[in-house]
Parts: C-alpha cells; sequence; structure tokens
C-alpha cells in the first residue's frame, strides 16, 4: 500500500491537471465567442484598453531599456572574447525582437495585469458582484472577462512593438555612449540585420501573450474561492499560470517561426 | 405566484435543501427565517437561477423558471443583496440605473440618471449621493443605494436577501420601514431572508421557517407567536434549548 500511495498522487495530480486544462480551454473559447457576440461594452473596452495598453507603458518602457542596455554591455563582453564586438547591434536587434521584448512584456503583462484582473474581479465574485451582474441581466463573460481579453489582444502587441523599439534604442545608447559605436553604423546595421519575420513573430508573441495573461486573470477570478484567502489564492495562481503559460507558448512560437 | 416543489440542493456531502416546498402568492411579502447555514440563500438563489438545483421544480407564475428567454426572466426580478453588492467602480447613480443604461430596458443616459436620483430619495438619499463611489459611503446609505437598485426598473418581484444585517436598530428600523412601503406601494411580490425578528414582524405577511433542508413551518405572520411548532418557538426566544442543536 504505501508504495502505491506516490502512484495515487501522480494520478490525482494529473486528473486535476487534466481537468483544469480543460476547463480553462473551455473558459478561453467562452471569452473568445463572446468577443464577436453582441451584447458589446464600448465603455468597459475603453477602460480596459486603458488600464493593460495605457498604464502598463511605464513598467514595459523601463523594463525594456534596463534590457536592452544590460544586453549591449553583456554582448560586447562576451563578443570581445573572440573578436565579435562589432556584431553587439544585430545581436541586441534579434535578442530584443524575438525573444527578450515579448517575454518580458509577457512576464511584466503577467505580474501587473493577471494578478490585476484575477484580484478584481475575484473580489466581485466574493462580495456577490458577479451575482449582482446577472440579476441585472448582464453577462459578467461579456461585461466582464470578454472586453478585457479583447483590450490585451489589441494593446500586448503594441506594447511588445514599443519594448522592442525603446529595448533597441537601450542598447543603443549603451552601446554608443560607453562603448565607442558610431551611431549611424549602430541604426543601420540594426535595420539591415532585422527581418520583418522577427518583427510579426515578436507581435503574434505578443498577440498570444496577451491573451494567456487576460484569460488567466478573468479565469482564476471567477473561479475564487470565498474570503480574503479566495482572493488571494486567485491571484497567485493567475500570475504562476499565465507566467508558466507564456514561457512553454513562447518556445512552442519560436519552435512554429524559426524552424520551419 | 412562486412555487417550490421538493427543491434540493447539496454542497458534495452537504445537503442544504433536503426538499424545500414553499408558495409565495403573487403580491404578498413572504420572510423565510432559519438559522445560519440552513440553506436560505441558496434557496432564492436556486429561484433566480444562480445556483442550479440537483433535483425539484420551481415554477414563477406557472412557468418553470429554468426555462424560456433569461433576459426577460431576470427583468422581473429586483434584488438587494445582504453586502449591497454594489459596483465599486461606477457612482451611485450608474449602479441605481445600471439595468436602464444597457440591456432591453435601456432607456437614454440623462432619463436613466432622473430615474437613479428618484429612486435614491424614495429610500431617503438625497441626489448629491448620486456622482459618489459606493467605497464613499456608511454601510446603511450603501444598504439604501442596493435598495434603490432593486427597485429602479419596477420589478414584479422582489428579493430581500438579509436587508438589516450589520445595520443598528435605528437603520434596521428605517430599512424595514421602506421595504414594507416598497411593497406595499409597487404591489410587488416580496422574499426576504433574515435572522432579524423585527424584520420579519415589520415585513411579513407570511412566514417560513428553514430547518434542516426542509421548511418546518409556514403560515401568516400574525399565527407565528402561536404556532406551537417547536423549531418556530426555539428561534423566536433565541433559547439555546429546543430541538435545533445550538452547536452546528
Amino acid at each position: 500500500m504505501i508504495l502505491l500511495a506516490p502512484l495515487g498522487w501522480l494520478g490525482r495530480l494529473t486528473l486535476e491537471l487534466l481537468s483544469t486544462f480543460g476547463a480553462v480551454s473551455l473558459f478561453a473559447a467562452r471569452a473568445i465567442s463572446h468577443i464577436f457576440r453582441p451584447p458589446f461594452y464600448p465603455r468597459e473596452l475603453m477602460i480596459s484598453l486603458l488600464n493593460i495598453g495605457w498604464l502598463s507603458l511605464p513598467v514595459v518602457g523601463l523594463t525594456a531599456i534596463f534590457t536592452g542596455g544590460a544586453l549591449a554591455l553583456q554582448i560586447y563582453a562576451g563578443g570581445a572574447r573572440f573578436n565579435a564586438e562589432a556584431v553587439v547591434p544585430q545581436i541586441v536587434a534579434i535578442g530584443m525582437v524575438r525573444e527578450l521584448g515579448p517575454v518580458l512584456v509577457g512576464l511584466m503583462i503577467a505580474a501587473r495585469v493577471t494578478s490585476s484582473i484575477a484580484a478584481e474581479i475575484a473580489t466581485m465574485k466574493v462580495t456577490e458582484q458577479i451575482d449582482a451582474l446577472v440579476t441585472l441581466s448582464t453577462n459578467p463573460m461579456k461585461y466582464l472577462v470578454a472586453p478585457r481579453v479583447l483590450a490585451a489582444l489589441i494593446t500586448v502587441p503594441v506594447l511588445v512593438g514599443i519594448g522592442d523599439i525603446i529595448g533597441i534604442a537601450g542598447g543603443y545608447t549603451v552601446a554608443v555612449q560607453n562603448l565607442g559605436f558610431n551611431p549611424a553604423a549602430y541604426l543601420r546595421n540594426t535595420v539591415d540585420f532585422l527581418e520583418m519575420r522577427d518583427v510579426v513573430s515578436s507581435l503574434a508573441k505578443g498577440a498570444a501573450f496577451g491573451g494567456i495573461a487576460a484569460v488567466m486573470g478573468c479565469y482564476y477570478g471567477m473561479d475564487s474561492g470565498r474570503g480574503a484567502q479566495g482572493v488571494g489564492r486567485a491571484t497567485k495562481s493567475s500570475v504562476e499560470a499565465a507566467a508558466i503559460l507564456i514561457l512553454a507558448a513562447n518556445f512552442v512560437l519560436t519552435g512554429v517561426f524559426f524552424s520551419l | 405566484m412562486i412555487l417550490m416543489e421538493n427543491v434540493q440542493k447539496s454542497f458534495g456531502d452537504n445537503h442544504v435543501l433536503r426538499g424545500m416546498n414553499l408558495e409565495i402568492p403573487k403580491g404578498t411579502s413572504m420572510v423565510i427565517i432559519g438559522g445560519s447555514g440552513t440553506g436560505k440563500s441558496v434557496g432564492l438563489k436556486c429561484i433566480l437561477g444562480l445556483i442550479k438545483p440537483d433535483a425539484g421544480r420551481i415554477m414563477v407564475d406557472g412557468k418553470d423558471a429554468s426555462t424560456g428567454d433569461r433576459d426577460a426572466f431576470l427583468a422581473r426580478f429586483g434584488m438587494l443583496f445582504q453586502g449591497g453588492a454594489l459596483f465599486d467602480s461606477l457612482p451611485v447613480w450608474q449602479n441605481v440605473a445600471f439595468r436602464l443604461l444597457r440591456g432591453s430596458l435601456k432607456r437614454p443616459v440623462e432619463e436613466a440618471r432622473e430615474i437613479a436620483i428618484e429612486k435614491l430619495r424614495r429610500v431617503g438619499l438625497k441626489s448629491d449621493v448620486a456622482d459618489r463611489l459606493p467605497a464613499e459611503l456608511s454601510g446603511g446609505m450603501q444598504k439604501r443605494v442596493g435598495l434603490a437598485r432593486a427597485i429602479a426598473a419596477e420589478p414584479e418581484i422582489i428579493f430581500f436577501d438579509e436587508p438589516t444585517t450589520g445595520l443598528d436598530p435605528i437603520m434596521s428600523g428605517v430599512i424595514n420601514d421602506l421595504i414594507r412601503e416598497i411593497v406595499v406601494e409597487m404591489g410587488a411580490t416580496a422574499m426576504t431572508i433574515t435572522h432579524d425578528m423585527s424584520s420579519v414582524r415589520a415585513i411579513a405577511d407570511n412566514v417560513a421557517m428553514l430547518h434542516d433542508g426542509v421548511i418546518q413551518w409556514t403560515g401568516p405572520v400574525s399565527q407565528m407567536d402561536t404556532s406551537g411548532d417547536p423549531y418556530l418557538e426555539q428561534f423566536i426566544t433565541g433559547s439555546a434549548e429546543g430541538p435545533i442543536e445550538a452547536v452546528r
């Protein structure tokens, strides 16, 4: 019996994971279907666009500029080991646009937006505001979930694009100010080296990560348990799940875009 | 008329409703009493479709509550939640006029605001409250805003979930009188859940005592004190001795 206990635990864990995966998939499908079906709530969408997009700009900008600057320093130092310091503009550009831009923006959005959505919706559930919405003939999936998911799908690719540009600008500033690169040559190398596929993959990752971040926040918020502990647990679980799924999706999308 | 027939609901091993039977005639005020955790709110939420019963039937004016146009069904109801359940992000007037700003009952914004202010006045709140956020109001004011929201669209049926919980006796009296006035004035069918016996006497035409998942006693409020039902008597007197276990 003692030997079988770990197998039982493993089985229960697997079933729980599969059950959660199924529930999240159904929730995401319902959320996306409600984006296209009336009634629509433009005011809620505008508020979500502001909260998820505009108000995330400072965090995204600061993350990108410091990452781009650090990347330039690392590549310069690493490249010096085999006389390849000159590749700083190319590697900063490709590193920011293909990987660091979308992933870091995605993770910052998971930290800032997913947590906020989960906490807000979970609090609404605990205080019966979700029930109140239903009694007022308003579908919470349409009023709360669809606008947030749509706003994330629209704004996160834009944030990723802005993050890419700011990250490259951070690398440029460090390279020109500290490492002695020629400004015009740095910019020319960056532009010449980047391909359309790099930019498209970056923005597509942004849309996918935005969708994951919003769906996880909404799912765990709507699924919250009772009381302050329920809200706390929903918030924690939403950020953990969003961060892991963003990293897993990044791996899959990188394979799709660059291994084919 | 609202009719509940053998309604059952369990959450895991916890059998909350074990066959609840209740009839609320049209235009009357029914108050459900019972200890904490006896399933009063669950019964109410089953009628609204917020919780799906495991078994039994719920009829509203002869129609099965679980079928038909859901929006049209819910448009007939108003509900005052225990904690108010006001939307934090919206000012008071938009909370009150929520149903009038969207959906099938949508009105122009100015008209909806006027109705909201009129309903706020009806529950004893001044118009300057309209533009405040719910968090800026006291508990009693939040209850009154919740009450204004419940009656904003002039529903045929109004539910009140613990309308006086957490309020001082004076504010409880104000809320009880308001509920009674509104129900009489609107001719609405009302269902109230409460532990507060002063609320029962102020609001009820009929009373039902829920215990152990079933209605133990029901009848006119005038017969409540002479019912002879041991459960009801213990609840009214608040005695620790009797068929209802004090430790649950």
